[in-house]
């Protein structure tokens, strides 16, 4: 058993700020990442970010793994980071298990920061088992972590951000892509990724979802169809296209098992992507001493999984005993920075579901 | 056999990174330094990564990022390894899984 000050389960955005905020006034940090390497899902975003100069706006998301994970070093406090490492368990009485590089550990932190991200929802549609259907993070890792094209010609479903990015980078990759699909009314994501798609001959297809995938144990042909207002299927729409991979971008879901172990409360919030764990200002849960931050508190963006992680990292090191002016400051600013994100019309949905789950809006 | 590996990007880079040469269900293949399991098999053009132990039906990987459990094969004789996430040595044997896997 391994007694800790403060132990943050992951190395994604949330995490890695976490860890920077909490070991600048002097807290000795333990992270742990299931991953063979640090940076969460920033790794594969080859994109250039939107939000502000305080969260990397204009920095492309493979550059802003690196600066976080590199300014770990040489802060008042220890920065340990382990890859390989999976936590698996967190019992009663605050002692949190992992398989690190094939041994099992323990650990008993005095403080955690659960930072675990997010999974990809699926859809249902018969077929939706070939291979070949793919999640948008499994497209984005095979083709911009490996170098490895998922397939010739992409269906996307989702046109929200994800499915846009991921269309347009499949095209930089020299994947065709046949069309992007969504069942809602409209176009979910911002207008300049929808344009830069549209002008390189994508057809989004808005009240359009896909019925059927078949091929001969993988995808070669998909059926796709319109919706009527009820999201029922307009009979003759229907139309056969050719591709070999239909890439599922229809959100995403906390990874929050970790937190049901630990029993924190609770809840359903669908705008925030599924259960989320209820928490305070400072990114509390309802265990005294258990934080959490980014995507595994409510489906937002990297933008907002930093700062939150910067906040939870403030409030974990205060309630270790180490804080200053500086960084009681720092945190108003950050609250301040995530009303600003949450700020604009796209965001209602957000903010309603982060005053449910008892966030500072 | 590599013909699905990105050689221009406008963005990345990808180093052309040593032979790793494996065998999978008993064909050699060849993958590359810093490839998963997973990744190394799509290069090759291998989707199907076994069947389902009731359904019968083909399996893929789904989430690639060692969530979903779709991609499990049988590395060196164990079985339910998620290959998506397994990092590709040299002289792996790499086999399909079409049951619940017995323990070695």
């Amino acid at each position: 058993m391994i007694s800790i000050p403060l132990l943050i389960v992951g190395a994604g955005p949330a995490g890695l700020c976490a860890a920077y905020r909490a070991a600048e006034v002097g807290v000795d940090v333990l992270i742990l990442d299931r991953a063979q390497k640090p940076g969460g899902q920033l790794v594969k975003q080859t994109h250039k970010f939107f939000g502000s100069e305080k969260q990397f706006a204009s920095t492309r998301g493979i550059e802003i793994a690196d600066i976080l994970f590199k300014r770990l070093e040489d802060l008042p406090g220890r920065v340990e980071l382990l890859t390989d490492a999976t936590v698996i368990g967190f019992y009663e009485d605050g002692v949190v298990t992992a398989e690190v590089q094939g041994k099992f550990m323990k650990y008993r932190p005095e403080a955690c920061i659960v930072a675990t991200g997010a999974s990809e929802k699926t859809l249902a549609f018969t077929g939706n088992d070939l291979p070949g259907v793919y999640g948008a993070g499994a497209v984005q890792t095979l083709m911009n972590e490996y170098g490895v094209r998922p397939g010739n010609r992409v269906l996307m479903i989702g046109a929200g951000n994800i499915g846009l990015i991921v269309s347009y980078q499949l095209l930089q990759a020299g994947v065709q892509v046949a069309a992007i699909l969504d069942a809602a009314d409209e176009i979910g994501g911002y207008l300049v990724h929808a344009s830069k798609i549209r002008r390189a001959g994508v057809p989004i297809l808005t009240r359009h979802t896909v019925g059927l995938a078949y091929g001969d144990e993988k995808v070669e042909h998909a059926i796709i169809h319109a919706l009527d207002d009820e999201w029922n299927k307009i009979p003759g729409s229907e139309q056969q296209l050719d591709v070999d991979v239909i890439c599922v971008a229809v959100g995403l879901s906390p990874l929050a098992d970790l937190l049901w172990q630990a029993a924190v409360d609770m809840k359903y919030i669908g705008a925030l992507g599924g259960y989320v764990p209820l928490r305070n200002s400072d990114m509390m849960t309802s265990v005294a001493g258990l934080y959490i931050a980014g995507d595994v508190a409510g489906i937002e963006e990297a933008s907002s999984a930093m700062v939150e992680g910067e906040i939870a990292g403030i409030s974990a090191a205060g309630r270790l005993g180490f804080s200053s002016e500086e960084s009681h400051l720092l945190k108003k600013d950050c609250l301040q920075q995530l009303r600003q994100l949450r700020a604009g019309p796209g965001s209602e949905k957000i903010r309603t579901g982060m005053a449910l789950a008892g966030a500072y809006v | 056999m590599n013909s699905n590996r990105i050689l221009e990007h406008p963005i990345l880079e990808f180093s052309e990174g040593s032979d790793i040469p494996f065998s999978f269900d008993g064909k050699e293949l060849v993958g590359k330094s810093g490839d998963t399991i997973a990744s190394a098999l799509h290069a090759a053009g291998v989707r199907v990564l076994g069947h389902h132990f009731k359904t019968g039906h083909a399996r893929g990987f789904y989430c690639a990022i060692g969530n979903c459990s779709s991609c499990l094969m049988i590395v060196n004789g164990v079985p339910n390894v998620r290959v998506c996430v397994e990092p590709l040595k040299a002289g792996m044997v790499v086999n399909s899984q079409n049951d619940r896997g017995v323990l070695p």
